[in-house]
């Protein structure tokens, strides 16, 4: 809501400047979001009255004028304006004058005829768009008066932010009344008299969807100059609130709704066929709005209708058909109240708003019908002249909102604010705000809230009420007291913090991604998975929301890598998202990037690219210190986004929990980068269920170690072998260690050796080498049988 | 006997002309060997006649100690010298730089996330997440936004073809919190939040905010104003931060305030929203809204990020730049 402050003023007047009025408004909930002068820099500009208008000898467009500025001497001043006419006042900016924009205006001579200055437009003045004809001044202003005095210039546009609930501020009334109760000055509203009906001619209204209009008021008025101009005050008050000047009818209609907060709208009477119907719209029916939008309506629609069809969009937006044009002579002014969601449905459906909109979605006050038609019939009257019939009031009073009565307790207020407010001061502030107040000696009152509040409801709203005006500043603040009590921290579960740390001292560094993701990729990397799409994405990179981490890292990593870094290390926690049979599953999961050098680049070590088990080291590392409880296995595995030979899906007790590998070669293809990429993901929850610390007893005897190499298959794993001499039956072994892989001279193609130590152990006393020897004996003997292995010599 | 002392300086010198281990040792065998000129002498003492003897054996043996000590000291000062010249060849530059993998550092968000949890978890706030999935019921009607309030229009939604939404605030994790659990309640949830704005240098589709919950008898505003003033100075570490509540709206809050801090170019910087929970939302989770009175809070991290660590460009949080990142190991 943006308004003059002197116009603000002629209805309130606190004794503030206009920096601290807008404070105290900010700090009542109402935020000034600008202050703006109304005029630009504007000096030695006067209001000149225009004595003699003749023919520019030289020139056909322009005229030659004298015009009375009291200077004491007329002047002559070259005009091209086909407005200007004898006895007009204008605006005349003398030789020194400065015009916004820097202009300075100088005496001059256009072509051959003496000017001394300018009489300007409202373009000129920076007063509004009009280039092409003069301004006129009202026929009473005083000449030789500095126009920044006639115009009132020295004022500013205030722009307030309303929040949703304040539509009684979306009128100059309500933001009056507002100042009343913050600043104690008195409101003094403009007289507004009821017009006497002059004609009898009405217009029947019907409201055959009471629930959606419940008043609707009517007004005929006949025989106006739809070609009149609406008057500078009446144009500079709209230009001061934002609203362009369009025709006296439709300006009129503007400035009621900016004083009172009542839309209106106003009809070609001519172009109407009573009744006027308020209703819901047929399907199939359809309207041409005003700003030449065709619609196809159906019933959700609330329309104005006469006996062919929709004429309005109510509180939205008039039909083209009835609106009012130059030619207009007899019209129908209309002032109703509609109901809030009815208009906001139609008006968010249909991305249509407009002022009115805006205003009924807040809500207009119920009561204000009659008053905004009396006020808009008297402008008219006014400017555009003609004869009122009388006023139709169409209610139904049984659909109309009932402003909530109140109750307000004392001990509410104190336990809502932390603070005691003098019961004089509950009565005061709310009646300034004008509700109703009644009672007060047993600590508790009753609020009748008027029909411009719908926003009070509760006790609630009233203690905001206080709270606003008395300025939240006054509310003390409290150390919240509470019972101390400790929260459970099972030592168990090492939270995410851990994870994101052992990643970063491991040199990944934290990325956060958006959480939707291009769909290609997404399906390229996980085409089995059912990404959830987003039914109203804002770009087709983000436009489905991500089953895995991976597409949003590799896209940074691109990023980075098109910024020169060779080595990309990162890693993001967050939520994948999955569809499932009954809904969507959403999985806390972290999942990390690895290409480049394993190190950074070092002057004694040789550069080496990270590979598959660089990764898996880190995996590793990450199960390790979250204390995973449970056998953590790795399987080979095929995934579409991983090179088939070298990923692996990460399982514990069996049950997968994560995946890692090299990015498939097909996918990396087009990147300029060729280094090969390695990628993995862990879901958070197999990380958080930590083992418990336990101590066991140091082992009393050091263990005997024993080397041995096998030569096994290509085919043959890592785990197969542990698993083979695992079950060998040697309780002595406590433990084994792959500690090389050997292929090449000495070995056939298509075998490996393989280098195990074993160590062996006895719980409780030394074991003698024979029993070393035995279980020696007994593993080779397994891995001989069981995988064909060969011990090498 | 007239040259033992001859004898001794001759040796004393050589000793200490010899430079090196070996050196030395060949002058020890040449004086003290068997065949040595004072293994020599000795042997002759023993020829002397009784009266001589004592007197000649008690200065070749004072001459064999001298040269015993003599040898001793020159080893020991080889030895340091050998040693030294060793450790001098084994210098190395030890200005060259570290070997090995380099820590790489949490994302501001992250850490800034962190921050705001350490405190509130200080003051027995307990940091709860929530899905980002979520219904109408839990991100709108639960907190008072019925269908086609104004208030809806705040906030651009991203829908699914099934009705479900992403969150456009972590309000929703209040609502699911009062319904599991009895009060006294007091929680933070961060976590990510949509709203269907192009990015731009203030706009973001995903952005991070924490929300504050606090339900128990007798809270009262009072108490959001301290515990949001004790936060924001400790926050910014800075105990003079011009902090303004100002009243303002939202459907789940009565009152309901927007919390400012002084920019240090003058004005007021918006960093988060507050208010005493609405009467209806605790009713809406069957909490009895008479008995207890509850505040909640919500604020942007990125906000808090941006003005705390200087960054200019929401984008830069996103971009995951690691130029921009690595700032913050």
């Amino acid at each position: 809501m943006k308004f003059s402050e002197r116009w603000l003023r002629e209805w309130v007047d606190p004794p503030l400047s206009s920096t601290e009025l807008a404070e105290r408004l900010t700090g009542a909930g109402l935020e000034v979001d600008s202050m703006q002068p109304v005029a630009e820099d504007l000096s030695k500009v006067v209001v000149a009255e225009v004595v003699e208008v003749r023919p520019h000898p030289g020139a056909d467009r322009l005229t030659l004028c004298r015009v009375d500025a009291a200077t004491g001497e007329q002047l002559s001043v070259v005009c091209g304006a086909p407005n200007v006419h004898r006895g007009m006042r204008a605006a005349l900016a003398l030789p020194g004058a400065r015009l916004p924009g820097g202009v300075k205006v100088r005496r001059s001579r256009i072509r051959g005829e003496e000017s001394k200055g300018m009489l300007c437009s409202a373009r000129e003045l920076g007063l509004g768009a009009e280039e092409d004809r003069i301004i006129e001044l009202s026929g009473d202003a005083r000449v030789g008066r500095d126009l920044r005095d006639e115009l009132a210039l020295d004022d500013v546009s205030i722009d307030v932010e309303l929040t949703p609930n304040r539509g009684d501020c979306l009128g100059l009334a309500g933001i009056a009344r507002e100042v009343g109760a913050l600043t104690g000055s008195a409101v003094r509203p403009p007289c507004c008299e009821p017009v006497p009906a002059q004609i009898e001619d009405a217009v029947i209204i019907r409201l055959d969807a009471p629930s959606d209009c419940s008043r609707y008021v009517g007004r005929v008025i006949r025989d106006i100059d739809a070609r009149a101009e609406s008057p500078l005050w009446l144009r500079e008050r709209l230009r001061r609130s934002g609203i362009r000047s369009v025709s006296a009818v439709v300006d009129v209609t503007n400035y009621v709704m900016l004083e009172l907060g009542q839309p209106m709208h106003a009809f070609d009477l001519d172009e109407l066929a009573p009744p006027v119907r308020v209703r819901r719209a047929h399907g199939g029916e359809s309207l041409t709005l005003l700003d030449g939008t065709d619609l196809e309506l159906d019933d959700h629609a609330l329309v104005i209708a006469d006996g062919s069809g929709a004429v309005a969009l109510a509180g939205v937006m008039g039909g083209s058909r009835s609106g009012v044009t130059q030619e207009t002579r007899h019209i129908l002014l209309e002032s109703a109240w509609f109901h809030p969601r009815t208009i906001a449905v139609e008006a968010r459906r249909r991305g249509l708003h407009s002022d009115a909109s805006h205003r009924f979605e807040r809500s207009v006050a119920a009561d204000l019908q009659r008053r905004a038609m009396e006020r808009a019939t008297a402008l008219l009257l006014q400017i555009v002249g003609g004869s009122a019939g009388p006023v139709v009031d169409e209610i139904r009073e049984d659909h109309l909102p009932v402003p909530a009565r109140i109750k307000l307790r004392e001990s509410r207020i104190q336990r809502l604010l932390g603070m005691k407010v003098a019961p004089n001061d509950v009565a005061g502030i709310l009646t300034r705000l004008g509700l109703h107040v009644e009672g007060a000696s047993t600590g508790e009152w009753w609020v009748q809230v008027p029909p411009f509040r719908s926003d009070l409801a509760i006790e609630a709203d009233l203690i905001e009420e206080l709270a606003r005006v008395l300025g939240y500043e006054q509310i003390p603040d409290r150390s919240p007291v509470s019972d101390l009590r400790m929260r459970p921290r099972p030592e168990a579960g090492l939270g995410v913090s851990v994870v994101r740390e052992l990643l970063a001292s491991r040199g990944y560094q934290e990325a956060v991604t958006f959480s939707f993701v291009n769909a290609a990729l997404q399906r390229t990397m996980a085409p089995h998975a059912s990404a959830i799409p987003l039914a109203n994405p804002i770009s087709s990179e983000m436009a489905v929301m991500r089953a895995q981490i991976w597409p949003g890292l590799t896209r940074a990593m691109l990023y980075n890598i098109n910024r020169q870094r060779t080595r990309v290390r990162l890693f993001e926690t967050g939520l994948v998202f999955h569809r499932t049979s009954n809904g969507v599953r959403q999985e806390a999961v972290v999942a990390g990037l690895a290409t480049g050098p394993v190190n950074p680049e070092q002057w004694g070590e040789k550069a080496r690219n990270c590979d598959f088990f660089d990764t898996k080291g880190d995996v590793e590392a990450l199960l390790e210190r979250c204390r995973v409880s449970g056998t953590v296995s790795f399987e080979a595995a095929s995934m579409p986004a991983l090179h088939p030979g070298r990923s692996a899906r990460v399982l514990l007790d069996g049950a997968p929990v994560g995946s890692l590998g090299e990015v498939h070669p097909e996918l990396s293809r087009e990147w300029k980068h060729s280094a090969p990429v390695y990628l993995f993901e862990l879901s958070l929850s197999s990380l958080s269920a930590g083992r418990q610390l336990l101590f066991e007893p140091l082992p009393k005897h050091l263990p005997v170690r024993r080397d041995l190499a096998v030569v096994v298959g290509e085919s043959v794993s890592s785990d197969a072998i542990r698993g083979c001499v695992g079950q060998a039956g040697v309780d002595v072994l406590d433990n084994l260690e792959l500690f090389d892989v050997y292929r090449g001279e000495g070995i056939d193609s298509g075998k490996k050796s393989l280098a195990i130590g074993l160590s062996f152990r006895h719980g409780s006393r030394s074991l003698v080498d024979e029993e070393v020897e035995e279980g020696i004996r007994v593993i080779v003997s397994a891995l001989e049988t069981y995988l064909g292995a060969v011990l090498r010599g | 006997m007239r040259d033992v002392g001859q004898t001794l300086e001759e040796a004393l010198s050589e000793i200490d002309s010899a430079s090196t281990l070996e050196r030395l040792d060949e002058v020890r065998v040449r004086y003290l060997g068997r065949k040595g000129r004072i293994t020599d002498e000795l042997k002759r003492v023993g020829r002397l006649s009784p009266e001589e003897r004592p007197e000649a054996g008690r200065r070749v043996n004072a001459a064999k100690r001298s040269l015993g000590d003599a040898l001793d000291r020159r080893r020991e000062a080889l030895r340091a010298d050998l040693v030294g010249t060793r450790l001098e060849m084994g210098r190395i530059d030890v200005t060259l730089p570290g070997r090995g993998q380099r820590p790489g550092g949490l994302h501001p968000l992250t850490l800034t996330r962190e921050r705001i949890e350490a405190f509130f978890e200080g003051i027995g706030f307990d940091v709860v997440e929530g899905p980002e999935i979520e219904d109408d019921y839990h991100n709108f009607e639960a907190l008072n936004i019925p269908a086609h309030h104004p208030a809806r229009a705040m906030q651009d939604t991203f829908y699914f073809e099934d009705g479900r939404l992403l969150r456009t605030h972590t309000s929703p994790v209040q609502i699911r919190v009062m319904k599991e659990r009895e009060p006294p309640l007091r929680m933070i949830a961060p976590g990510r939040v949509y709203r269907s704005d192009a990015l731009d240098d203030t706009h973001s589709p995903m952005f991070h905010q924490v929300e504050g919950l606090m339900v128990d008898e007798g809270v009262s505003m009072a108490d959001l104003k301290g515990v949001l003033h004790d936060f924001l100075r400790n926050f910014f570490e800075r105990d003079d931060l011009p902090v303004r509540f100002r009243p303002s709206y939202f459907p789940f809050t009565e009152p309901s305030a927007e919390v400012d801090i002084g920019s240090p170019e003058g004005g007021w910087l918006e960093v988060l929203g507050s208010g005493m929970v609405h009467p209806q939302v605790l009713e809406n989770v069957g909490i009895d809204s008479e008995r207890y009175t509850g505040f909640a809070f919500g604020m942007g991290i990125e906000r808090l990020a941006m003005l705390r660590y200087g960054v200019d460009d929401l984008r830069l949080f996103f971009n995951n730049d690691l130029r921009f990142l690595e700032q913050f190991r």
